[in-house]
């Protein structure tokens, strides 16, 4: 397996700076320290709740943001790309599916105008190949051809996310970023949108990002996971290895919280749990105030994913893994 | 008005039922009737040349001021003897001109500053925004009197001066609206399919934008008309002997007592102009402003309007049922479609039960829950059938107070978001309290006392503390039970929850759900429980029903409709969802998607879906058949439903 895209210590901070007057601003660390490596032809899960900054690291690895410090490197791409925001560079490599299908999508133009936009500027086909690509396209993502000169408001959810895949595929990229490509679907359309992912990914080569809150769907795609918490990656594994056998807490938590059909199966923690105040992060673990291994060494030293590696591409950053 | 945003309300969204922009306009009486005024005053000004009128400026002193009326000059002389009428055609000419094109130059400048402002934002939107404050900072008629001032006196730079003064209402409006715009997205996504930023901003923004910069165009003509009225009333816009509104006013003005139709003639006329211009561009902004189109601005009733055809028989009161449903229907009314939302439950909620009620959505199972407590919206909701029967009482015939009364007392809800079901503005403690005293008569201190006890009910840390927060200052789970205290607040009999867990994290919905699960068998009451998840389903429901197009499929205890589900949907839809710890397992996708409720086939409504379908599933009604404890809406079942 060959490395297609490689992040290095990517940081994101939003605000800092100082004042008008000299003071210092308070500065958020939305995303630190990710280190991550896509493999081609892989696809790389990223697991966590809200607040956990795995939006933020999507919109980084795509260039629609800059990390404040931190590289990424893709294979076939001049590095400095990232760093001078070179969207179109990027865009031919790396493309993004937006969660909320509808919203991603211009209200006032045609599928067709939508469609040909990346054909246009990043392929540079001319009219006959636009044609022929648009027919392959809706082919490929299982809609009819007549939908071409329709308006996005005519779709129901899991149409309009097809068009959006359609639109990431129509600039022909080799990684493909799905930020909660399903959340915002009905269960039904779901699974018709998770097998279709799985179809084109064979089909076209892709290797894919996939970002979701979801642990059963993230399990059900990924080849490897990377679980996040307040802006960090607290365990990072094969997929297989992760779910049969989690060793941070806080993926114990995640994996006990997640209800199961036919199951009386959740357990909750006792006390209502926050995040901690980003604008003043706990010196050491993030999750140490909502951890049941919590020991006095976690609330003053911040362990890193080196702290447990617990077999070859397995590793927790926790002091106190959880045991079989 | 009514007529307009009325019609326009829809829940269910289909486009082609919806009335078309014209019509939408043209039941608008009012803007019909100004735009009917305004065609009329630009076809007779457009006509003027070819009208046999006089000269407007030439003079005849012999023959002035005469009064209206008088053969050759219908509306009189002016103090020179020129004929008013001919004056008026032209002047009202000069008028119009200016002022539209005083609109488009500062629609174009104004609008293109607010783009780029919008858009860019940063450092570049603070220096354009500053500047266009400054602009605003003088009093606007000192400002066009400043720049003609320095331009001269005359029509043109009347025009320009007008357009430079209205600039920064543009280029705010639009500023504003781009804002929005600049971080859907859609934005993203075209910069993601390689168009340049300025490509990005003209050919994806603009496009959106455009209804506003209308909407902002049609409500300052009038107001540019005015101000160059004003200017000529002065004396620096259009210089004689050549005629406007404002200069014909200016003049008359002198002899205001002696000859008073010489300046009332075209007040009135401005009068008209002004008026039917606002009255168009009130028309049109009703008609493209989304949120007016969204019915977001119409005012429902306060509570669903019951249109019954026939009502079933009063059930018999049976002992133990807290809520019970019979053949409810609920429809909306959107243009020329009607949409059967809930076409027909029957659902009994049994004493401190857990009754999960499982649909996708458009399924039609909010839409129940809402119509109990009477919540729909109406227009376009209305309740055409069934009863729904509480304490051996119709709530779809008790008055408005007795069903006031039942809100937030008898039966509470839950709603799926709780930022927008919190008022922004009040201290959760405040809201609690006022839950209490709107149903109890106690003071503000006992009730604030009550909601410090509901908010340690709910586990909320600090709760004495906390009831002083804002909405906003907590995080998705307290707010969310913040609501479950609300909805404690009265010691509610039946709980209705909407999705209570679907917004949030799948941590804090364990906890919400436990915490859920623990009041309702510490308080005994019975929880109608509406989902989308059977995995929450499988947490806290005792039984499930299973919604769709509109009407229940199958129901029966959670554990049996989930290890032998009956109904091929139910079956399909356990079907297609991942489980934890279960990878390997390819999704059985539901082909195709639900039908229309607008338009339903006849027979059973999954049947184009069905792998088991026959061909008598496509024709008839099929009546929900209930076996011991399990009912199923299915002519194949996959399994015999026995006792």
């Amino acid at each position: 397996m060959t490395a297609l895209m490689t992040v290095k210590g990517v940081e994101k901070r939003f605000g800092g700076g100082r004042t008008l007057l000299g003071g210092p601003k308070k500065a958020v660390h939305a995303v630190q320290g990710i280190d991550v490596v896509v493999n081609r032809g892989e696809t790389l899960g990223i697991v966590g709740e809200s607040g956990c900054g795995k939006s933020t690291l999507a919109r980084m690895l795509v260039g629609l943001d800059r990390p404040s410090s931190g590289s990424i490197r893709i294979e076939g791409v001049d590095p400095t790309d990232f760093e001078r925001g070179n969207a179109r560079a990027l865009a031919r490599k790396i493309q993004y599916v937006f969660q909320d299908p509808v919203s991603s999508l211009n209200p006032r133009k045609t599928i067709r105008t939508i469609l040909e936009i990346p054909m246009v500027h990043l392929r540079g086909l001319d009219k006959p190949a636009r044609e022929a690509r648009l027919a392959e396209l809706m082919q490929a993502v299982k809609l009819s051809p007549e939908f071409l000169d329709r308006y996005p408001h005519e779709f129901s959810g899991g149409q309009a996310q097809r068009i959006g895949i359609a639109r990431a595929l129509a600039a022909e990229p080799e990684l493909i970023i799905l930020d909660e490509p399903v959340s915002a679907l009905d269960v039904s359309v779901q699974a018709q949108v998770l097998n279709l992912l799985e179809d084109l990914q064979s089909r076209f080569d892709l290797t894919y990002v996939f970002i979701s809150h979801d642990l059963s769907v993230v399990e059900s795609v990924s080849d490897r996971v990377a679980v996040m918490y307040f802006g960090r990656i607290v365990e990072y594994a094969d997929a297989r290895d992760l779910f049969r056998e989690p060793r941070h807490p806080y993926t114990r938590l995640l994996f006990d919280a997640a209800p199961v059909p036919g199951k009386r199966s959740v357990r909750s923690e006792e006390e209502p749990a926050e995040l901690p105040d980003p604008y003043a992060p706990p010196p050491g673990c993030a999750f140490a105030p909502r951890c049941p291994n919590a020991r006095e060494r976690c609330r003053t030293e911040r362990p890193d994913l080196d702290s447990h590696r617990y077999s070859r591409g397995h590793s927790a950053a926790c002091f106190f893994p959880v045991r079989r | 008005m009514t007529a307009a945003t009325g019609t326009a309300t829809a829940k269910p969204a289909g486009a082609s039922a919806r009335p078309g922009t014209f019509r939408l306009f043209a039941n608008n009486r009012l803007a019909a009737l100004g735009l009917a005024v305004l065609a009329a005053i630009v076809i007779l000004a457009l006509l003027a040349p070819v009208l046999p009128l006089d000269d407007p400026a030439v003079t005849d002193p012999a023959n002035r001021l005469l009064p209206p009326g008088t053969a050759g000059h219908i509306l009189g002389t002016d103090h020179l003897g020129r004929d008013i009428l001919s004056r008026l055609f032209w002047g009202t000419r000069v008028s119009l001109a200016v002022g539209f094109s005083a609109t488009l130059i500062a629609a174009f400048f104004g609008s293109l500053i607010g783009l780029v402002a919008g858009y860019v934002g940063g450092r570049t939107d603070s220096i354009l925004m500053r500047s266009i404050d400054m602009l605003m900072a003088f009093p606007y008629i000192l400002l066009a009197l400043g720049i003609v001032a320095v331009l001269g006196p005359g029509l043109l730079n009347a025009l320009y001066a007008i357009a430079v003064v209205n600039i920064p209402f543009f280029a705010r409006n639009i500023r504003g609206v781009t804002r929005g715009l600049a971080h859907r997205e859609f934005v993203d996504a075209a910069r993601l399919s390689g168009k340049s930023h300025a490509g990005v901003l003209f050919t994806e923004v603009t496009p959106n934008v455009l209804p506003v910069i209308v909407i902002t165009m049609s409500s300052t003509v009038g107001w540019m008309i005015l101000e160059t009225a004003g200017l000529s009333f002065l004396g620096l816009g259009v210089q004689p002997p050549q005629a406007d509104l404002g200069s014909m006013l200016g003049e008359g003005r002198k002899l205001l007592f002696n000859a008073p139709f010489v300046s009332i003639i075209p007040g009135v006329t401005i009068f008209a102009i002004v008026m039917s211009i606002n009255l168009v561009g009130d028309g049109i902004r009703d008609v493209l402003d989304p949120r007016l189109r969204s019915g977001a601005l119409a005012r429902p009733s306060a509570r669903t309007r019951v249109d019954r055809r026939e009502a079933p028989p009063m059930p018999s009161e049976s002992s133990g049922t807290a809520l019970d449903l019979v053949d409810l229907k609920t429809e909306f009314r959107v243009g020329s479609s009607v949409y059967r939302a809930v076409g027909g439950v029957s659902l009994d909620l049994k004493d401190k039960e857990c009754l999960g009620l499982v649909g996708e959505s458009g399924s039609g199972k909010s839409v129940t829950a809402m119509s109990v407590l009477g919540l729909v919206a109406t227009p376009p909701g209305a309740i055409v059938g069934g009863r729904v029967m509480v304490d051996g009482e119709d709530l779809l015939e008790v008055s408005d107070e007795a069903l006031r009364r039942l809100r937030g007392g008898r039966i509470s809800m839950i709603f799926q978001d709780p930022l927008s079901t919190l008022h922004p503005l009040f201290t959760v403690g405040d809201q609690i309290a006022e839950a209490i005293r709107s149903h109890h008569p106690v003071g503000h201190a006992e009730a604030w006392k009550r909601a410090v006890d509901l908010l340690e009910l709910v586990r909320i840390p600090n709760a004495r503390q906390r009831a002083g927060s804002y909405p906003h200052e907590l995080s998705g789970g307290m707010r969310q039970r913040v609501c479950i205290a609300m909805a404690l607040a009265n010691d509610s009999g039946i709980m209705i929850a909407d999705e209570p867990t679907t917004a949030l994290d799948v941590t804090v919905q364990a906890q919400v759900l436990r915490l859920l699960d623990d009041l309702r068998k510490e308080k005994g009451a019975a929880v109608l429980f509406i989902t989308h998840d059977f995995g929450v389903v499988s947490e806290i429901c005792d039984r499930v029903a299973v919604m769709y197009a509109g009407r229940i499929v199958e129901l029966g205890t959670t554990e049996d409709v989930l290890s032998r589900p009956a109904h091929p949907y139910t079956r399909k839809l356990i079907d297609c969802v991942p489980i934890l710890g279960d990878p390997e397992r390819r999704l059985d996708a539901i082909d195709g998607l639900p039908p229309s409720v607008a338009r339903l086939p006849p027979g059973c409504a999954f049947a184009d879906r069905c792998p088991q379908v026959r061909e008598d599933c496509r024709s008839g009604d099929i009546a929900l058949t209930a076996t011991g404890g399990r009912s199923v809406r299915c002519l194949y079942p996959l399994v015999e439903t026995v006792e």
